[in-house]
């Protein structure tokens, strides 16, 4: 587009021989506009006397017989701008006293006394145009030479995963031997969790439905109210008999709550809730809801080199094992209430047992989690799936970070990690947003970086940081502004988004010369 | 800007996610101990007898006194006619402990008084002539009572139902310790009543956390009004309710006490920011209106024999915590003599600048200048005008109002010469709390001065807002409004220049940390308590800043200036808005009678945040608020921080064009605003205007608030509901035709009209019988179209007449009390419409001429021919739409301000 825009000035510079033509007509409509020729409006709806063009009235539904005016509320007028570049102005900004076109043209009956600033202004964007060319040239070549480093960044990085499984492999040994123990350990633990939990939710499904089945509440499910369910017919030959239903019953015509136990294998295979076809929905965003706050600490997306967090992501994740294990087992009208522990519906404590295997668990996990070379396996892992770009140019930027300081912050933009903000004089720091993903638009999708999930807003939305690249020389954050309430924009230059420039050398002579 | 919740209710909301007022920070009746304490007085048993013997008639005034058989407290009651079919009546005790409030400044002038004649007088009760229309007061003796009559009519009665109640001042029973008073006691025999039970509440009254320490004690007054015939009253703003008012038998009583509501709630009697103590009552025989002028805590109770087989009758009863009784019985008989009366009290709307009738762009907040720059430029890129842009808090340097942030606004001067160079202007926020602190050059002078407001021990009063601990100075004192009207002075006011108004928020005063998030009644301005004085301190702030601006342009600028808090005689100093709204379709809704409401009782200027201040709006909501805000005086989006930005362009193109679309309607209309509010400045009638003004003999029209006018000839129907497919605008007068501005279809008066709509529909419609003036070329802002063409739409009438006035000045200047103006008056009769001088003595000259003139309901002319002052004669072409009826009469070119004729033969 640089190229684009130096042609266009240089098209202008050329042609900027006076056209006699109706005031505000570009040069591309002029045929329309003959002297004393009928005008036809351009939308064709209607012809008018010549004279009655520009004569401040306006006569066609498109404006088009008034480009030099402002009658019409649709027109538009053109402003030729010899030197700089031409444009079209809203006929609204026509002789309203503000200097709109660089030529001085649309204020000619205003009063409005303007300065003729096209050659300035050309000048100045011609400068910074070859001032951004070799900018651009600069940092494309800068950025070859990054793709030359990532690539072989990458080769190494590559080669060091070798290394590393290979070692890895040594280690492995040590590491299931360890592992045997912990499983040895925590099997007890897991199974008997996993008892307690199957068992409470089994039961609890069977109240569940009991209750579902026994639409007369009498305490009792009946014959006739199991035929309401047809899914539980045995042989689902598409007629559910009472006698099947007897037989379901376990031979009798209805059962209690205690009956009903001895017979829940009979049904809790086949049996089809009522209310199950609403319930999916809000669960969902419960779930989502309440997993949130779990996705923003997961610094595990993104491992830090020292060990201790490390470990601190390590618990995390177990933590996040067993509200798994929560989310998916625990039926849905548990889910809400299980915070609340005097709820009659919330899951009863572990036993002992249970617990006292949990608690035992610890201790082989840290002995586990000693070994460092995970936590670097896992790092080249993850920063090789990194999108550095299409030749890996982004590559530079993984694992450092770039200050700004303003008058009350210092921001931080560590790429692919997050964005912080902390107070200059003291005060702890704020994570405006973690790595979320290249948001670009769909033509230069590596020209905007997105942080989301960041510290969350009272009364608003976590955190985010929107980060624009330009092309330049230096890698730099230039700016930070909070246009909305915890929504940041911050910009950053870097070479690495630098496009090849065309070559410019001919057009820059030739504009010297004009 | 809204309040600041305090912590507990910042918990609530994380807690349960509620979002509505905290109604527990704010009090009933049953907790205001003076509200209580009258509201279980029983109808039927006054004490009071007038003492007839007593009675003094002069030129002027009577005066009689009244006693209170209960306790032998005498009141001084006084009687006069006000000009303008006004009848005023002042309570007061006769000996007062110490003098009692009251409310100056609201007045505009000591009120002309006309004679009044006693026609008969026995013992029980004497009969005076008002004067006109065979109007008389009857003043009956035991119990003591009003009634005003008009031939055999009682148009109102005080005192009917014996709620007049008159708490005298006293000593305190722990403090008679003090001889002189037991001397006095023993002296004067009119003391020795029967003791009265000292209730809980009357000398000392906690609420929450707060203690009021009522060093006076107790010191309300009360008194009831009948209102014979009349089943719909109106007005007593700010309430959050509908127009017509209700009753309130089975709640609390309207209260007028002026505070900062946090997320306030629809539908209920609560204060709000705003009092405006003028009730009017209408029915289709008469309008009449009662102004209880008190600026004290007021509770208002209504009740209605509605539903019952008796004539229809309105009782009302009013309340003050302090005080005195001093009421203005305006007696009408037309809606707009009521208007006219109110205005000759207490003055009529200001006339703003011209700008201040466009489009107002704000948001808490604009970040720096460079920020104002990209909106600025966001309205040119998207071509949609605006006039002002906005500064909220931030702008100062860390809440300090009168400094800018030396970061974020740097170089203002820079700032605002940029958007003067683009005709548009600027407001920045300027609050009554001022941050104490050392090195701030206001508060030193204020606190050095001695102009800060006082808590109860006479040190300056301190209490927490935005800046942290603030002091408030004190706008009741002449000399501190002086001092603050000269801060506004360009040198004193550094950055600022003409270009740049002011905006004041929180004046109720909001004290985060104050009872109710208000100040102590205990706190002192000077002789008198906060008590007697709360209403009335945010008129005074904008009264002094109003002020200040004048002064700046040594007299020659008018002021803008926003308020938020207000009261009687608000009007005369500029702008309400309806404060801290929400993003809710509800809010939307309830903008119009709230403004309604207000322009009842003399402030037309008023508007709400478009898109609603707290929570986001959808992108639907947000277009409709802009289609209906539009249609209302003042115009003006806002969002709170916390907020996502929302300026019109980021809702996608369609969702831009619609709004752009909105905003042009409006400029197209400001001929007709602009002319509309010099009416309301000479006249006091509202701009926006209830149906039943205008057709107040339609029962149809009484309780309408979804529809209203604009001056006499737009009627509004906005669209406020989600996913509306249609609305049922409801079109008055059998013999009215209306025109739908957009299509020109004509419709019949006297129907229920079913309008299907789109997201781009605004229902409007003219009034067939009128002329209204319109630029059609909207431009980026209204200075740049001032000398714009005119096109005039002339609506014809079933009887094929018309008529319209043309206001045309400078548009920002007080030069049109110099009668530098152009008023004309159009008329369509006669197949000729012509344009006639309404102001032979005034001059001024415009560029504007008028450019088409659009005829709707129009039949074919064979031709149309112009005569101009000069004699000359020509012809005009033109075009006729027989489908609708329009004919268009092209570029006829004649000045705006000369005389024409203009025939269609």
């Amino acid at each position: 587009w640089l190229l684009f825009l130096l042609l266009l000035l240089l098209s202008v510079g050329v042609s900027a021989v006076e056209v006699q033509r109706p005031r505000g007509v570009p040069l591309s409509k002029r045929q329309f506009y003959e002297e004393g020729k009928p005008f036809t409006c351009l939308d064709g709806s209607r012809t008018i006397p010549f004279d009655r063009v520009n004569d401040d009235y306006c006569d066609c539904q498109d404006g088009s017989d008034e480009p030099g005016t402002a009658a019409c509320p649709n027109g538009s007028f053109h402003c030729t701008n010899a030197g700089f570049r031409p444009t079209f102005i809203p006929s609204s900004r026509i002789n309203d006293g503000i200097c709109d076109c660089c030529d001085t043209t649309d204020e000619y009956n205003s009063g409005a006394t303007c300065q003729n600033t096209c050659r300035e202004l050309g000048r100045k964007e011609r400068e910074s145009l070859q001032k951004m060319a070799e900018i651009a040239k600069e940092g494309f070549l800068l950025k070859q030479q990054l793709i030359h480093e990532a690539n072989r960044g990458l080769e190494d990085k590559k080669a060091k995963l070798g290394d590393v499984q290979g070692s890895k492999k040594d280690l492995e040994a040590k590491v299931e031997a360890l592992r045997t123990v912990k499983e040895a350990a925590e099997q007890p633990e897991r199974e008997a969790k996993e008892r307690h939990l199957k068992a409470w939710e089994e039961s609890a499904r069977m109240a569940e439905v009991f209750l579902e089945l026994d639409d007369d509440a009498d305490g009792f499910v009946s014959v006739p109210e199991l035929l309401s369910h047809s899914e539980l017919d045995p042989d689902a030959d598409g007629s559910f008999t009472e006698a099947e239903a007897q037989g379901l019953l376990g031979g009798v015509d209805k059962v209690d709550t205690a009956a009903f136990e001895s017979i829940w294998s009979n049904v809790k295979e086949k049996y089809m809730s009522e209310s199950n076809a609403d319930t999916p929905a809000p669960e969902e965003t419960s779930r989502e809801e309440i997993n949130e706050p779990v996705s923003d600490n997961e610094s595990d997306q993104y491992p830090d080199d020292d060990i201790p967090e490390d470990e601190d992501d390590d618990d995390e994740e177990d933590e996040d094992d067993d509200r798994d294990e929560h989310e998916y087992k625990i039926p849905p009208t548990a889910r809400t209430e299980e915070k609340k522990d005097d709820d009659e519906g919330a899951m009863p404590p572990y036993d002992q047992e249970t617990q006292n295997l949990i608690d035992g668990k610890n201790a082989f996990k840290t002995e586990l989690f000693n070994f460092g070379f995970g936590i670097c396996f896992r790092n080249l892992e993850k920063e090789i799936s990194f999108d550095f770009g299409p030749s890996s140019e982004f590559a530079y930027l993984y694992s450092q970070c770039y200050e700004l300081t303003t008058s009350e912050y210092i921001y931080r933009l560590c790429p692919f990690n997050r964005v912080t903000q902390k107070p200059k004089f003291g005060g702890s720091e704020t994570n405006l947003g973690s790595w979320g993903k290249w948001a670009g638009p769909e033509d230069s999708i590596y020209s905007v970086m997105k942080y989301e999930h960041g510290t969350g807003c009272w009364q608003g939305p976590s955190r985010s940081t929107t980060v624009k690249l330009t092309c330049g020389k230096e890698t730099v954050v230039t700016s930070t502004s909070e246009p909305s309430r915890c929504e940041y924009l911050m910009e950053f230059t870097c070479p690495a988004i630098c496009q090849e420039p065309p070559n410019l050398e001919i057009s820059s002579h030739e504009h010297q010369e004009l | 800007t809204a309040s600041k919740c305090d912590c507990t209710l910042k918990l609530m909301f994380l807690s349960f996610g509620t979002w509505a007022v905290d109604k527990g920070n704010f009090k009933t009746c049953e907790q205001s101990a003076f509200c209580k304490r009258q509201r279980a007085l029983k109808p039927g048993e006054s004490p009071y007898r007038a003492l007839l013997e007593t009675m003094e008639l002069t030129n002027t005034r009577l005066t009689l006194q009244l006693i209170n058989d209960n306790n032998k407290v005498r009141l001084l009651l006084e009687l006069y006619r006000l000009q303008g079919n006004i009848t005023r009546v002042k309570i007061n005790e006769l000996k007062p402990l110490k003098p009692r409030y009251e409310v100056p400044d609201v007045l505009i002038r000591e009120p002309t008084t006309e004679p009044l004649s006693v026609l008969s007088q026995d013992e029980n009760g004497v009969v005076l002539s008002l004067g006109v229309e065979s109007q008389r007061v009857i003043i009956s003796a035991r119990p003591f009572r009003l009634d005003i009559m008009e031939g055999s009519d009682v148009l109102m009665s005080l005192n009917s139902r014996g709620l007049l109640a008159f708490e005298h001042l006293r000593m305190r029973k722990d403090t008679q310790a003090d001889p002189e008073a037991e001397k006095k006691e023993e002296a004067d025999p009119t003391t020795k009543e029967e003791e009265e039970k000292v209730e809980d509440g009357m000398w000392e009254e906690t609420f929450k956390s707060h203690t009021d320490s009522k060093p006076n004690g107790p010191s309300a007054v009360s008194l009831d009004f009948s209102l014979p015939g009349v089943e719909h009253v109106y007005g007593i703003p700010e309430h959050a309710d509908t127009l017509r008012l209700k009753t309130t038998d089975n709640g609390d009583p309207y209260r007028l006490y002026n505070l900062d509501v946090f997320q306030y709630e629809l539908y209920n009697p609560m204060a709000l920011y705003g009092s405006v103590p003028v009730m009017v009552a209408h029915s289709a025989q008469r309008t009449t209106g009662i102004f209880w002028l008190n600026a004290a805590e007021t509770w208002v109770d209504i009740s209605s024999n509605t539903g019952s087989s008796e004539t229809p009758q309105t009782d009302v009863r009013w309340i003050s915590e302090s005080g005195i009784i001093d009421i203005f019985i305006m007696l009408g008989p037309t809606p707009k003599d009521v208007f006219s009366q109110y205005a000759s009290l207490t003055g009529t709307q200001s006339f703003p600048p011209l700008a201040s009738l466009g489009y107002h762009q704000c948001r808490w907040n604009y970040n720096d200048q460079e920020d104002v720059k990209s909106v600025d430029a966001g309205f040119d890129e998207h071509d949609i005008p605006y006039d002002f842009i906005w500064l909220d808090i931030e702008h100062t340097d860390g809440k300090r109002y009168f400094t800018w942030d030396p970061h974020k606004f740097a170089t203002p001067k820079e700032m605002l010469q940029g958007l003067m160079d683009k005709k548009r202007k600027m407001v920045a926020i300027v609050d009554p709390h001022i941050k104490v602190d050392g090195n701030y050059k206001i508060h030193n002078e204020i606190r050095s001065r001695g102009f800060y407001v006082k808590n109860k021990d006479g040190g300056d009063y301190e209490g927490w807002c935005w800046p942290g601990s603030a002091s408030y100075p004190d706008f009741t004192r002449a000399d501190m409004r002086a001092w603050w009207a000269s801060m506004f002075a360009y040198d004193q006011y550094e950055g600022t220049m003409e270009n740049l108004y002011t905006w004041n928020d929180m004046n109720e005063p909001s004290v985060f940390n104050g009872p109710e998030v208000t100040m102590h009644k205990d706190a002192t301005h000077g002789a008198w308590e906060h008590r007697d004085i709360h209403n009335l301190y945010g008129l005074y702030v904008q009264m002094a800043t109003a002020e200040g601006l004048i002064q700046r342009s040594g007299g020659v600028e008018r002021p803008f200036v926003l308020t938020r808090a207000f009261f009687a005689g608000s009007q005369r100093l500029g702008a309400v808005w309806t404060g801290d709204n929400a993003a809710e379709w509800g809010h939307l809704k309830i903008s119009i009678p709230m403004c309604l409401s207000m322009g009842l009782v003399g402030i037309s200027f008023c508007g709400a945040d478009i898109g609603g201040f707290f929570k986001s709006p959808s992108t639907e909501l947000l277009v409709r608020w802009y289609q209906a805000g539009a249609y209302q005086p003042f115009y003006r989006a806002h969002a709170h921080v916390d907020t996502p930005r929302r300026e019109p362009w980021l809702f996608g193109p369609e969702n831009t064009a619609l709004i752009r679309e909105a905003v042009r309607q409006r400029y197209t209309l400001l001929p007709y605003w602009y002319q509309l509010f010099y009416r309301a400045h000479v006249t006091g009638e509202p701009v926006m205007r209830p149906l039943w003004v205008e057709y107040p003999q339609d029962l149809a029209t009484f309780a309408l608030e979804d529809e209203y006018l604009i001056g006499r000839d737009l009627l509004v129907h906005p669209v406020v509901e989600e996913g509306a497919r249609g609305v049922t605008a409801y079109l008055p007068g059998k013999d009215e035709v209306w025109f739908d501005v957009h299509t020109f279809q004509k419709h019949n008066g006297a129907q229920n009209l079913y309008i299907p709509v789109t997201m781009s529909s605004i229902p409007v419609f003219q009034r067939g019988g009128s002329i209204i003036p319109r630029k059609l070329r909207v431009r980026r802002s209204s200075t740049c179209m001032e000398h714009d063409p005119y096109t005039l739409y002339v609506a014809l009438n079933l009887q094929r007449t018309a008529d319209g006035e043309l206001y045309i000045d400078d548009g920002h200047t007080f030069n049109y009390e110099k009668k530098e103006f152009i008023y004309r008056k159009l008329t369509f009769a006669n197949k000729v419409l012509s344009s006639v001088n309404l102001a032979p003595d005034a001059k001024f000259t415009t560029d504007s001429w008028i450019e088409r003139i659009i005829v709707l309901g129009a039949s074919k002319p064979s031709k149309v021919t112009l005569k101009t002052a000069d004699g000359q004669e020509k012809q005009l072409e033109f075009d006729f739409d027989a489908s609708m009826s329009v004919l268009t009469v092209r570029k006829p070119g004649m000045n705006a301000g000369a005389d024409w004729t203009m025939t269609f033969q």
